[in-house]
C-alpha cells in the first residue's frame, strides 16, 4: 500500500512539473512578446525595452521558468505585469471563498444524491426509480448558471426572500454569510446533485447483481442488510471517483456562478486577469488550480485504495477511472 | 461481468419496451436544435442584429414569438443564429478531441508496452486542466474568442476519447481474428484501420455525443463569462448573461436561451446512452 501511495505521489509530482512547463510556454512564449501584450502595439522601443528589464523577461527562457518555479515553492506567486500588485495575497483570499463554495455545494449535493440515487436503484422498475432518473437525467442538462438566474429572479428579486449576490466572510457575520452563500450553494449544488445521483444509482444497480450480493442474501440477509453491509462499500468506489473528478472540475466551473451572484472567487480573480491579458497572474492562478485539481485527483485515488483492496497491487490504476470521467463526464 | 450472472443479450423479438426511448427523445430534441441551426442559415424571423429601438423589451407576440431583448432585437431569430454557433464549437470540439484522441488510444492499446504507457500518460496530463480551465488559459494567451474556445475544449477532451479507444482497442487485439491478422503477418496499419477501428468505432460515436454535449455547455459558460463568441454574433451564453439586468421583470430573456441549452445538452446525453444501450446491449439499464 506505501508502494503504491508513493508512486502516486511521483504521478503527482510529474504532473505538477509538466503542467507547469505546458502553462509556462503557452502563456509566456506562444503569445509573442509579453512586454508588446503589456503595453500594447504602439509601445515605443524604448518602453518596451525598459519593460522587459523592469519584469525580467529579457533574461533567457529557462531562467525565467526557474525563478517562476521558485517562487511558487517559496509561496510567492509575482507580481502582476498590469497592477504591478503582489499575487500571492490576492489569490489567498480568493481560494477561500472558493474552497468554501465548492465544499459547501459537494455536501448538499452528496447529502441529496446518495440516499435519491439509492433509492432509485432499489426501486429501479418503480414510478418513483423512473422519476428520479428522468429528473436526475434533466437536472445534468441544465447549466448551473441557468439555475442561478432563475433563483435570483425567483428568490431574490421577485421573493426577496435572499440577497441577489455579494460574499462576506463567515467570520465576520456568520448570520449574513449563510443569507449569501445560500442560493450560490443552491445553485452549484442541485446541478451536482443530479450528476451524482446517476452514478450512485448505477454504482447502486451494478452492486447489486454481483454474486457477493446474492450470497448474502442466501445468508439470510434481507435486501436492505446485504446492501448496507457489503454493497454499499463496494459501490463507493466509482462515486468517489466522480465526487473526486466534479470537486476538480468545480473548482474553476463556480465560475460561472460566482459570476451571477458577484463572489468574489478564484475562477472570478482568473476571468479578470483573462481579460486584462495579465500574463503572470493567469499563469500562476492556473498553476493554483492546476495543483488543487491534480491534489482533488491524487486523495481519490488514495482513497481508492483505502475503499477496494484490489486496488492495492495494481500500481497507478486509480487516475484511470477517474481520467474518462474528468475528461468526458465532468462539467 | 461475473460467470453467474444472466447475460443480459439482445434478444431478437423480445426487446424491452422504452428501450429506445432515450434514443429517440434524445435524436428528436438533437434533431430540432439542428434544424433551427440549418433554417437560420437561409432564413431568420428578423436580423438577429439588427436594433430596433422602439421594439426593445416587448414581451412575447404574434409578431416576436419569444419576443425582443433590450436592442429590440427579435430572440427567436438570434437562438436560432445561436443554435448554429453552439453546433459549431460542438462540432470542431470533438472532431479535435476524436481525430487526436483515438489514433493515441489506439496506437497506445497495440503497441502496450513503454510507448503506450508514454502515450497515455502524455494525455493524461491534460487532465490536470479541466476545459473549461484550458479555455481560459487559451483566451489569455491568444485572446478569448469562439475559435479558441473550441480549440481549447478539443485538446481538453483528447484524453477522454484515448481512453475509451485504448479500452476498446485493448478488448479486441485479444480476439481470434486479429491475432490471426497479426500472425498472417498483416501491417499493423492495415490491422488497425481493417479491424480494430471498426470495433471501436461504436465507444467513439457514444463518446462524440457525451462531449458535444459538455463543448455546448462550456462554450454558453464562456460566453455568459464574455470570454467566448464575440457580439454582434449572438450566442445563447451571453444571451443569458445579457438578461440577467431584466430579471424580475423580463425572465422570457433569461428562459429561451436557458431552455435551448438545457434542450441541447439534454439531446445529446440522451442520444449518448440510448446509443450506448443499443450498441453494448450489456449496460442496458445500468446508467
Amino acid at each position: 500500500m506505501t508502494r503504491h501511495l508513493l508512486s502516486l505521489l511521483a504521478q503527482l509530482v510529474t504532473t505538477l512539473v509538466v503542467a507547469s512547463i505546458v502553462v509556462f510556454l503557452v502563456l509566456r512564449v506562444l503569445p509573442g512578446d509579453t512586454a508588446a501584450v503589456a503595453l500594447g502595439v504602439h509601445a515605443t522601443p524604448e518602453a518596451l525595452a525598459a519593460w522587459r528589464a523592469e519584469h525580467g523577461t529579457d533574461r533567457p527562457l529557462v531562467v525565467q521558468y526557474l525563478d517562476w518555479v521558485g517562487g511558487l515553492l517559496r509561496g510567492d506567486l509575482g507580481t502582476s505585469f498590469v497592477t504591478g500588485r503582489p499575487i500571492t495575497p490576492l489569490v489567498a483570499d480568493r481560494v477561500q471563498v472558493t474552497l468554501i463554495l465548492v465544499g459547501l455545494a459537494m455536501l448538499l449535493a452528496l447529502v441529496v444524491a446518495v440516499p435519491l440515487g439509492t433509492l432509485a436503484a432499489v426501486t429501479q422498475r418503480s414510478l418513483w426509480g423512473t422519476l428520479v432518473s428522468g429528473a436526475s437525467q434533466v437536472g445534468v442538462a441544465v447549466p448551473n448558471f441557468l439555475v442561478g438566474v432563475l433563483l435570483v429572479s425567483l428568490v431574490a428579486v421577485r421573493a426577496g426572500w435572499l440577497p441577489a449576490g455579494g460574499w462576506v466572510p463567515p467570520a465576520e457575520d456568520p448570520a449574513e454569510f449563510w443569507r449569501h452563500v445560500a442560493l450560490p450553494v443552491l445553485a452549484l449544488g442541485t446541478v451536482q446533485a443530479a450528476i451524482v445521483t446517476r452514478y450512485v444509482r448505477s454504482a447502486v444497480l451494478e452492486v447489486m447483481r454481483e454474486d457477493f450480493l446474492r450470497t448474502a442474501r442466501a445468508a439470510g440477509r434481507t435486501r436492505t442488510g446485504a446492501l448496507v453491509h457489503h454493497g454499499l462499500r463496494n459501490a463507493g468506489v466509482p462515486v468517489v471517483t466522480v465526487v473526486g473528478v466534479q470537486l476538480a472540475a468545480l473548482l474553476v466551473g463556480a465560475v460561472v456562478v460566482e459570476r451571477v451572484f458577484v463572489v468574489p472567487g478564484l475562477g472570478s480573480l482568473l476571468v479578470d486577469s483573462v481579460a486584462n491579458r495579465d500574463l503572470l497572474a493567469v499563469q500562476s492562478i492556473v498553476m493554483v488550480l492546476v495543483l488543487l485539481v491534480v491534489v482533488v485527483n491524487f486523495l481519490v485515488d488514495a482513497l481508492y485504495t483505502v475503499l477496494d483492496p484490489r486496488l492495492r497491487t495494481a500500481g497507478g490504476t486509480g487516475v484511470r477511472g477517474a481520467g474518462v470521467l474528468a475528461a468526458g463526464g465532468a462539467r | 461481468m461475473s460467470l453467474l450472472q444472466p447475460a443480459a443479450v439482445d434478444v431478437p423479438g423480445r426487446r424491452e419496451p422504452g428501450v429506445h426511448a432515450q434514443l429517440v427523445v434524445g435524436a428528436a430534441l438533437v434533431a430540432v436544435v439542428v434544424v433551427l441551426a440549418l433554417v437560420s442559415l437561409v432564413w431568420t424571423p428578423y436580423d438577429p442584429v439588427r436594433a430596433v429601438p422602439l421594439d426593445r423589451l416587448q414581451g412575447p407576440s404574434a409578431a416576436h414569438w419569444l419576443g425582443t431583448d433590450r436592442f429590440g432585437r427579435d430572440v427567436l431569430s438570434q437562438l436560432m443564429v445561436g443554435a448554429r454557433i453552439s453546433l459549431y464549437v460542438g462540432v470542431v470540439a470533438v472532431g479535435i478531441g476524436a481525430l487526436v484522441g483515438v489514433p493515441v488510444g489506439v496506437v497506445a492499446g497495440m503497441r502496450g508496452g513503454v510507448p503506450g504507457t508514454l502515450l497515455m500518460r502524455g494525455s493524461d496530463v491534460l487532465l490536470a486542466f479541466p476545459g473549461l480551465l484550458l479555455a481560459l488559459v487559451f483566451g489569455a494567451a491568444f485572446g478569448a474568442g469562439t475559435t479558441t474556445a473550441m480549440v481549447a475544449l478539443g485538446i481538453g477532451s483528447v484524453p477522454a476519447f484515448a481512453r475509451v479507444a485504448r479500452s476498446g482497442t485493448l478488448q479486441v487485439v485479444r480476439t481470434d481474428y486479429v491475432l490471426a491478422a497479426r500472425a498472417a503477418n498483416r501491417p499493423a496499419l492495415a490491422v488497425a484501420v481493417r479491424h480494430v477501428l471498426p470495433n471501436v468505432a461504436g465507444l467513439v460515436v457514444v463518446q462524440c455525443s457525451v462531449n458535444f454535449a459538455l463543448a455546448v455547455l462550456a462554450e454558453a459558460g464562456l460566453s455568459f463569462l464574455g470570454l467566448g463568441t464575440a457580439p454582434p454574433t449572438p450566442s445563447w451564453g451571453r444571451m443569458l448573461a445579457e438578461s440577467q439586468q431584466y430579471l424580475g421583470t423580463h425572465d422570457y430573456l433569461a428562459l429561451a436561451p436557458g431552455v435551448a441549452i438545457a434542450v441541447a445538452v439534454l439531446g445529446f446525453n440522451l442520444l449518448g446512452d440510448g446509443l450506448r444501450d443499443v450498441l453494448d446491449p450489456r449496460l442496458r439499464g445500468v446508467r
